[in-house]
């Protein structure tokens, strides 16, 4: 039996390779709801490593780049690609950005209307990364816990964890040295006059945004990044500059309602990569900082292999000739 | 060089927002051999219980010098000095009263002010001014012993947009260290700052921006230590006209 601690986005993507490698997995959730004490709930649910590089290390697309196949066997992927766009005056940024990643290419404005008429005459010049995609963090861990559950894991909600599991993905939690809290603030905004159909970016010095269409004309922007440990309601600065920067990619927004704010801790390490870690018997995965949705696939397959060693194929022809 | 009583050895003051991850920072300090890192303070980050980010900052073993980046008002910059005192255990404080929100300029009558009433309370104030020299008189006499004239607006990489203007500030208080802060985007810009004398220069973006930023950081230290034993050298005077570097007197005459 492997237990783990935590039903958020780590523990729960854990929880479903081990299963499907055949163990016999128990969850243990504080929370009473499922994905209501997970900051996953806060993500943008982007599946964007090769915009992320601008900020990241290469990890972010080697671990990064097949996530979008593995969610897409749990909940919906809208594999739109991403749109970095730029006001006029920072059309420098545009540069940069396309200097420092790859997987992209320049688009024009005849372009950028076709692709998102809504932006039509807006923007001179963008970026198109076909290779990313989206989805509904929320609807994610939903559908994600749903499947575990489906393949035999219990998961017991509203239960401390035991003083000793297997495997330990508590987040911010979680005792581990190192780790740190970066406050991210978030809106959603309902906004039924704006149709966008992919995630965009808009390039910044002072305020990079990022918007996720959630469909029935809701839409994520994000995200600030601070080093706080405080997790105390939106500020008004950070919602003032969210909001502004989401008017600046379109004036009708002004007119939409703000259906929801949030703040949220990512748990990070000192590179911002995700990280297992052994500490007294316990197997800890954490650090996914902003790379939740991007990064759990890839690490919870590690972890399961640490914890159960796939049978090589040599291993399998011994048993068959036994 | 002396700051409050301090001596520093490195002319390299480094800031430490807008980094890929806290582990490139500590790379970048440790490339640009910086004694003096500085470390913005805002509300929510004071509410919790510190952050592990601090904690990084300290394993770099350098002297934190705290700053009240994006204040606008007086009150605001005296309450966030003192937050940072509590929190850092130092009586240094970088002072920023943000006058103007698009280019970030000081309010420098806020500033002076605020170096008063903070002078005043015993902290050691490193104010980010103009190239004023008039505001640089008032804030000497409200109790600074240092001055960070800017050279261009705030991460907007310019470069000395008035570097004349710093030579006369260097003119004009001979004793005074003088920290250009802000606007240096490339290491000829730190060089040029050195060589008209300054003391030293504080940057941030142009390091945590870099496509590499240790890479960057080593330039800066190694442009500033050009720089200042440039104008240790004494440089020649620029002239309008050339004068042949090799002598007329003893040149062959095919004749």
């Amino acid at each position: 039996m492997i237990t783990i601690a935590g039903a958020g986005l780590a523990g729960l993507a854990c929880a479903f390779e081990l299963a499907q490698r055949g163990a016999a997995v128990t969850v243990y959730e504080r929370g009473e709801i499922p994905g209501d004490s997970s900051v996953a709930r806060f993500a943008g649910g982007m599946l964007a490593p090769w915009c992320e590089r601008e900020s990241a290390e290469e990890q972010v697309i080697t671990l990064g780049s097949r996530a979008s196949d593995w969610w897409s066997k749990i909940t919906p992927v809208h594999r739109r690609g991403t749109l970095v766009v730029a006001p006029a005056r920072d059309r420098a940024e545009l540069t940069r950005f396309a200097r420092r990643t790859s997987g992209h290419r320049c688009v024009d404005a005849a372009e950028i209307s076709t692709m998102e008429p809504a932006l039509a005459r807006r923007f001179a010049q963008g970026l198109f990364f076909a290779g990313e995609a989206h989805l509904d963090p929320r609807r994610a861990l939903r559908d994600l816990s749903a499947k575990v559950q489906a393949m035999g894991a219990q998961i017991r909600y509203g239960t401390p964890a035991p003083t000793r599991v297997t495997l330990d993905c508590t987040g911010m939690t979680a005792p581990l040295p190192g780790l740190r809290p970066v406050r991210g603030e978030m809106a959603v905004l309902h906004c039924p006059d704006v149709d966008i159909s992919r995630t965009l970016r808009l390039l910044h010095p002072r305020m990079p945004l990022y918007l996720v269409p959630r469909g029935d004309g809701h839409f994520m922007i994000g995200a600030t990044m601070i080093e706080s440990s405080s997790d105390r309601p939106v500020t008004l600065r950070s919602l003032s500059e969210l909001l502004n920067a989401a008017f600046t990619l379109h004036p009708a927004f002004a007119e939409a309602s703000v259906a929801e704010t949030g703040a949220g801790l990512r748990p990070a390490f000192a590179d911002n990569l995700p990280r297992l870690t052994e500490q007294d018997g316990t197997l800890y995965l954490n650090g996914l900082y902003r790379h939740g949705f991007l990064l759990a696939p890839a690490m919870a397959q590690q972890a399961a292999a640490r914890l159960i060693p796939e049978t090589t194929d040599e291993d399998h022809r011994e048993r068959q000739t036994a | 060089m002396q700051i409050y009583g301090t001596d520093i050895t490195s002319r390299l003051l480094l800031g430490t927002a807008q980094y890929p991850s806290p582990a490139i920072l500590a790379e970048a300090v440790r490339a640009s051999r910086t004694e003096i890192i500085t470390v913005s303070l805002r509300r929510e980050t004071a509410d919790g219980s510190g952050t592990g980010f601090w904690e990084h900052l300290r394993q770099t073993g350098c002297r934190i010098l705290p700053n009240t980046a994006g204040c606008h008002s007086v009150q605001e910059a005296v309450t966030t000095a003192r937050m940072a005192r509590e929190l850092f255990d130092t009586p240094w404080i970088k002072l920023e009263v943000i006058g103007h929100c698009d280019t970030l300029q000081p309010d420098v009558f806020g500033l002076v002010e605020a170096a008063r009433i903070l002078s005043a309370d015993g902290f050691q104030v490193f104010p980010y001014t103009t190239d004023d020299l008039v505001v640089g008189e008032k804030l000497l006499e409200a109790g600074c012993e240092v001055l960070m004239p800017w050279g261009a607006p705030i991460g907007s990489g310019q470069g000395l947009r008035t570097p004349d203007a710093l030579q006369t500030m260097r003119a004009h208080f001979p004793e005074v260290p003088l920290i250009v802060d802000a606007g240096i985007g490339r290491p000829s810009d730190a060089a040029q700052a050195m060589e008209l004398g300054m003391d030293a220069v504080l940057l941030n973006t142009a390091v945590a921006k870099a496509g590499d930023p240790a890479g960057m950081a080593r330039a800066m230290a190694m442009a500033i230590a050009a720089g200042r034993a440039g104008y240790k050298a004494d440089p020649m005077e620029r002239r309008d006209m050339a004068v042949p570097s090799t002598p007329v007197l003893g040149m062959a005459e095919f004749a």
